[in-house]
C-alpha cells in the first residue's frame, strides 16, 4: 500500500484502483517470532513450536478447530472396531502439494516413520502398535490397548506422501546419532494450506497460499513471510515500524507500550499452561536431613504463606491467572469445583509449621529457570521472600532451563517450577500419566520429587482405558481432587500470553495453546 | 626458520587441543540435551535410550577422544537439534558475520584514524576533548544497549534503517552477500556501528598515542623547518608512520569481533555464526557448540601465527630470541 502514495497525481487514480485491488489479492502476513522452527521435517524434534508451523504445510488426520474441538481433516470419519482397533475413512480427492494423490498408503508409510525406533516423536503416539491398509481410502490402525486419546494425538501427526519419502530415501525418521543428514530436513510435501517457496534458517521462511487446498480457505492470505526475531526488544521495535505486522510473543512490559500504539492491535489472554510447583517427596532433603515436606501440614503451610494475588497485581502485572486446580479451564477433566485458589493466611501458615514441629523452619533448595515462563525470575523471589517471612529459609536457585532442568530430574531440588499444558494431547491425562504417576516404567516421567499415590495411579490407569468419554473425565478429575487435597503440586497461575497485529487484520483468531494458525486469518 | 615455523605450529595445535578440553568441560556444565531433545510426552526408556544413542553416557574421556578423533578428520557430526550437518551451518552463517565484521572493521578505521589525527594535533581543542570524553562512553556501554539505542532512533523513530535481519542477499555459490542489494546494504549499517563502536574507540586511542610520538620526533621537527605544510607533515609523514601497528592490530582484532559479535548478531538477528552459537547454548546443541569453539578458536591461532611468523620475516632479531 505504500507505492500508493507515489500517486498524487488524480489521472492516476484508476491505475490506483488497479493496484489496490491487485493488492486485496496479495495479501501477506510478515510473521515476526520470537525463535526459528528447527527443522522442516515434522518428526524432527519434540518441538510443539516447530510442529505447529509445519502444520501450515502438512496436516494430520483430524485437527482442532476454532474452539480447540477436533474436527475431521484428511480423515472424514472414523469408527471404534473394537476396543484397539480404530478405522479412518479417509478424504477422496486431496492431492500433495507434489500432485500425486492422498491415499491410505501414505497414513501407513507415516505413521511408521514417527513411530520408528529412532523418531523422537515416538512418545507423540504412544498407543500405536501398528496399521493396516484396507482399501485406498480406509485405514486401521491397531493399538496396544484401549486408548481413549488417539484422535487427541493424531492431531499432532503430519501425513507424508509415501512416493516422496521412498523416492527420497526418508522413509526412516532421521537418527542424529547416525550422523546423516535427512531429505525432508531441507524439502517439504504436505496437503496443507501452504506450500514452502523457500527458507534461510534464522532468517526467513517463506510460505505461499496453496491454490489446490482441498479445504474451503477460511483466510485469504496469500503468503506468509516467517522471520524469527529472538531478541524481545528488537521484536517490538520491528513491530513499531511496522517491518513486521503479527508478533506471536509480545513480552509483558511492553504491552502498555504497544497498546498505545495506532497501527497495533493487542489480543491479550491466558495461557493453558499451569505453572506449579513441586516438592521433593523423598526421605532427606538434597542438603541431607529428615524431610519435612513429607509432612502434608508444611506443604499447606507453606501453600498459605504465598500471596498469589500479590504475585498476580505486582509480578504478573494483573495479567495471569490464579489457578486452584492443576490444568487450565480448557482442558478436558478440568473441573470448576476444584479451582480454588488457596487463601492468603501466613498466621495459619505459621502454626501448622509450629504443630509439625517445624516452629523455627528449615532449609531447603528452590530451583527455578530465568526463562521457561512469563516473569519466572521475579515470581521465584517474590515466593521465596513469602517463604521466609513464615521462618523459612528457601535458597533460590535461579539458571537457564538446559542447566537447571538435569537437577530438577534427578531430584536434585526441593522445591522446583514447572509447567504444563498437556500438549499435544490437550486432556488431563496427559498431566496425571506423565507427572502425578508414580515413576513407574513408563509413567511419571516427571514426577521429579518421587512421590507416590497408590490411588492417584489407579484412577489413571483406568482413565487410560476407558473409553467412554464422560467416566473418563470423572476420574480424571478425581485424580486431580487428590492432587489437591494433598498438594502433590501447588498450582500457581496461568502465565498471561500476548499477540501483537497489525490493525490491517479483520480476523485474526487467538488460541489459549498459543499456537497461531494462518489458515483462519484474514487480512 | 624452519625449526621456528614448526614450533610455531605445535603450539598451535596445543591450543587448540587445549580449547577444545576447555569446551568440553563447559558442556559437562551446560546441562543435558535429551531433555529437550524429546518432548513431554517421552518416556523413560526412550530418553535412555537415545542417550545412549548418542554417546552421551560413555565416560568423559572417551566423548572426548572420539570428538578429537572425528574433528582432525572434519567431520563435527550433525546437530541434535536441527538435524543438519554441522559444518554446513557454520558455513552457511560464516558469510554474515564475516562481512559484518569487515564493515565494522572498515568503519572503524574510515571514522577511528581521522579521530586519533584530530585529536592528537588539537589535544586542547574543545572538540578533541569533546572526541575523547565520547570514545569513554564507546568502550564503556555494553554493546546490547548501543544495539538497542541505534534501533530505537534509526528504526522506531526515523525509520531509515531496518530492526532487524540481513535483507536480500545475493548467492554466490560460495558465498552469500548482502552488499551487493540495496535492502542488504541497509540492513548492515545499524549492525555494523554497533559492533564498531568499541573498534574506533581502539583505533583513535592508538592513533593519537603513536601520534602524539611521532610529532616528538626529530624527522617531523626537520620537516617543520624545511616549511613543509602542516598538513602535508600530519597526514603524510606523521601519520604514515603510525598505521603498522593500527594495521597490526586491526587484523588481530577481527578474529575478536568474529567471536564479539555474537551479541550484536543476538540484538539485531542477524543470521550469523554468533546468533546459531548463542542457539545452540540454549538448547545444548553439543555438535554445534563443539564446532563454533573449535572453529573461533582456529581463527585466532591462525591469525596470530601468521602475525608471529610475519614478525619473524620482518624482524631478524626474533628469530635469533627464539634459538
Amino acid at each position: 500500500m505504500g507505492t500508493l502514495t507515489k500517486f498524487r497525481n488524480g489521472a492516476m487514480g484508476g491505475l490506483a484502483a488497479a493496484l489496490l485491488a491487485t493488492a486485496a489479492q496479495a495479501e501477506t502476513v510478515r510473521w515476526g517470532a520470537p525463535r526459528d522452527i528447527v527443522s522442516l521435517d515434522p518428526y524432527s524434534y519434540g518441538d510443539s513450536y516447530t510442529i505447529n508451523f509445519l502444520n501450515h504445510i502438512y496436516e494430520g488426520l483430524v485437527r482442532y478447530n476454532r474452539d480447540l474441538e477436533i474436527e475431521p481433516a484428511l480423515a472424514e470419519s472414523w469408527e471404534i472396531v473394537s476396543p484397539t482397533t480404530w478405522r479412518f475413512t479417509l478424504r477422496k480427492g486431496v492431492k500433495f502439494q507434489d500432485g500425486s494423490d492422498f491415499t491410505a498408503e501414505d497414513v501407513l508409510a507415516s505413521l511408521q516413520r514417527v513411530s520408528d525406533e529412532t523418531s523422537p516423536l515416538k512418545g507423540n503416539l504412544p498407543a500405536y502398535e501398528s496399521a493396516m491398509v484396507v482399501d485406498e481410502h480406509t485405514i486401521d490402525i491397531e493399538l496396544n490397548g484401549a486408548y481413549p486419546l488417539l484422535l487427541n494425538d493424531l492431531t499432532n501427526i503430519h501425513i507424508f506422501d509415501k512416493g516422496w519419502l521412498v523416492a527420497n530415501n526418508a522413509e526412516k525418521p532421521t537418527d542424529v546419532s547416525a550422523g546423516i543428514e535427512g531429505y525432508a530436513t531441507f524439502n517439504t510435501n504436505g496437503t496443507g494450506p501452504f506450500v514452502l517457496e523457500s527458507r534461510t534458517p534464522e532468517a526467513k521462511t517463506v510460505l505461499t497460499v496453496n491454490e489446490a487446498w482441498w479445504d474451503d480457505a477460511g483466510h485469504n492470505l496469500t503468503r506468509i513471510e516467517f522471520q524469527p526475531i529472538s531478541s524481545a526488544a528488537t521484536r517490538v521495535a520491528a513491530l513499531l515500524s511496522g517491518e513486521v505486522d503479527f508478533v506471536d510473543s509480545a513480552p509483558v512490559q511492553d504491552l502498555p507500550r504497544l497498546e498505545q500504539a495506532d497501527n497495533l492491535t493487542v489480543l491479550e489472554r491466558t495461557d493453558l499452561r499451569t505453572v506449579m510447583l513441586g516438592f521433593n517427596r523423598r526421605d532427606e532433603l538434597v542438603a541431607g536431613g529428615e524431610n519435612p515436606m513429607n509432612d502434608l501440614r508444611v506443604r499447606q503451610a507453606m501453600q498459605m504463606a504465598v500471596d498469589m494475588d500479590l504475585i498476580r497485581d505486582k509480578v504478573m502485572r494483573g495479567k495471569s491467572r490464579n489457578a486452584g486446580t492443576l490444568v487450565a479451564p480448557s482442558i478436558p477433566g478440568y473441573s470448576e469445583a476444584l479451582d480454588t485458589p488457596a487463601v492468603f493466611d501466613p498466621e495459619k501458615a505459621r502454626e501448622l509449621l509450629a504443630e509439625a514441629g517445624y516452629a523455627d523452619g528449615f532449609e531447603f533448595d528452590f530451583v527455578c529457570t530465568n526463562e521457561s515462563y512469563v516473569n519466572e525470575e521475579q515470581f521465584c523471589q517474590a515466593i521465596a521472600s513469602m517463604w521466609s517471612r513464615i521462618g523459612l529459609t528457601p535458597k533460590l536457585d535461579i539458571g537457564p532451563t538446559a542447566k537447571q532442568t538435569p537437577k530438577r530430574a534427578n531430584g536434585k531440588s526441593d522445591v522446583y517450577t514447572i509447567g504444563w499444558a498437556t500438549l499435544p494431547m490437550l486432556d488431563t491425562y496427559s498431566i496425571l500419566v506423565q507427572m502425578l504417576h508414580s515413576k513407574d516404567g513408563n509413567s511419571g516421567v516427571f514426577n521429579w520429587g518421587d512421590w507416590s499415590y497408590p490411588e492417584l495411579d489407579q484412577l489413571t490407569q483406568s482413565a487410560a482405558v476407558e473409553l467412554d468419554r464422560e467416566t473418563r473425565l470423572q476420574m480424571e478429575t478425581d485424580a486431580l481432587k487428590i492432587a489437591k487435597d494433598e498438594i502433590i503440586m501447588m498450582p500457581l497461575h496461568q502465565q498471561p500470553m500476548a499477540w501483537a497485529v497489525s490493525k490491517g487484520f479483520s480476523d485474526f483468531p487467538q488460541f489459549p495453546d498459543n499456537k497461531p494458525r494462518m489458515w483462519y486469518v484474514t487480512k | 626458520m624452519l625449526a621456528f615455523i614448526i614450533k610455531r605450529l605445535a603450539n598451535a595445535v596445543f591450543v587448540m587441543l587445549s580449547v577444545t578440553f576447555l569446551a568440553f568441560v563447559i558442556f559437562s556444565a551446560v546441562g543435558d540435551p535429551v531433555d529437550q531433545m524429546l518432548n513431554e510426552q517421552a518416556t523413560q526408556q526412550q530418553r535412555d535410550d537415545l542417550r545412549e544413542r548418542l554417546g552421551l553416557d560413555k565416560p568423559f574421556m572417551m566423548q572426548f577422544g572420539t570428538f578429537v578423533g572425528r574433528a582432525a578428520q572434519g567431520d563435527f557430526g550433525i546437530s541434535f537439534r536441527n538435524q543438519r550437518d554441522v559444518l554446513d551451518m557454520i558455513a552457511e552463517r560464516f558469510p554474515a558475520t564475516f562481512e559484518l565484521v569487515l564493515v565494522a572493521t572498515f568503519i572503524s578505521l574510515i571514522v577511528g584514524v581521522p579521530m586519533g589525527v584530530i585529536t592528537a594535533i588539537r589535544r586542547t581543542a574543545w572538540y578533541s576533548e569533546a572526541m575523547q570524553f565520547t570514545s569513554i562512553i564507546g568502550i564503556s556501554l555494553p554493546s546490547f544497549v548501543v544495539g538497542i539505542g541505534l534501533i530505537l532512533v534509526f528504526s522506531v523513530w526515523l525509520g531509515w534503517f531496518p530492526a532487524f535481519g540481513r535483507g536480500e542477499t545475493v548467492d554466490l555459490g560460495w558465498w552469500t552477500t548482502g552488499l551487493l542489494t540495496p535492502s542488504g546494504r541497509m540492513s548492515i549499517v545499524l549492525p555494523a556501528l554497533s559492533l564498531s563502536l568499541f573498534q574506533i574507540t581502539l583505533v583513535m586511542r592508538l592513533v593519537r598515542a603513536e601520534m602524539l610520538e611521532v610529532l616528538r620526533s626529530d624527522f617531523i621537527k626537520f620537516a617543520r623547518a624545511r616549511g613543509i605544510p602542516a598538513r602535508s607533515i600530519h597526514f603524510r609523514h606523521a601519520l604514515r608512520n603510525c598505521l603498522m601497528p593500527v594495521v597490526t592490530m586491526t587484523a588481530m582484532q577481527i578474529g575478536g569481533l568474529i567471536a564479539f559479535a555474537l551479541v550484536t548478531e543476538t540484538v539485531f538477528q542477524w543470521p550469523g555464526m554468533g546468533l546459531l552459537f548463542i542457539q545452540a547454548v540454549t538448547f545444548v546443541d553439543v555438535p554445534i557448540m563443539a564446532a563454533y569453539l573449535c572453529i573461533v578458536a582456529l581463527i585466532f591461532v591462525i591469525l596470530n601465527t601468521i602475525v608471529d611468523m610475519t614478525y619473524a620475516v620482518i624482524d631478524p632479531r626474533l628469530r635469533g630470541a627464539e634459538k
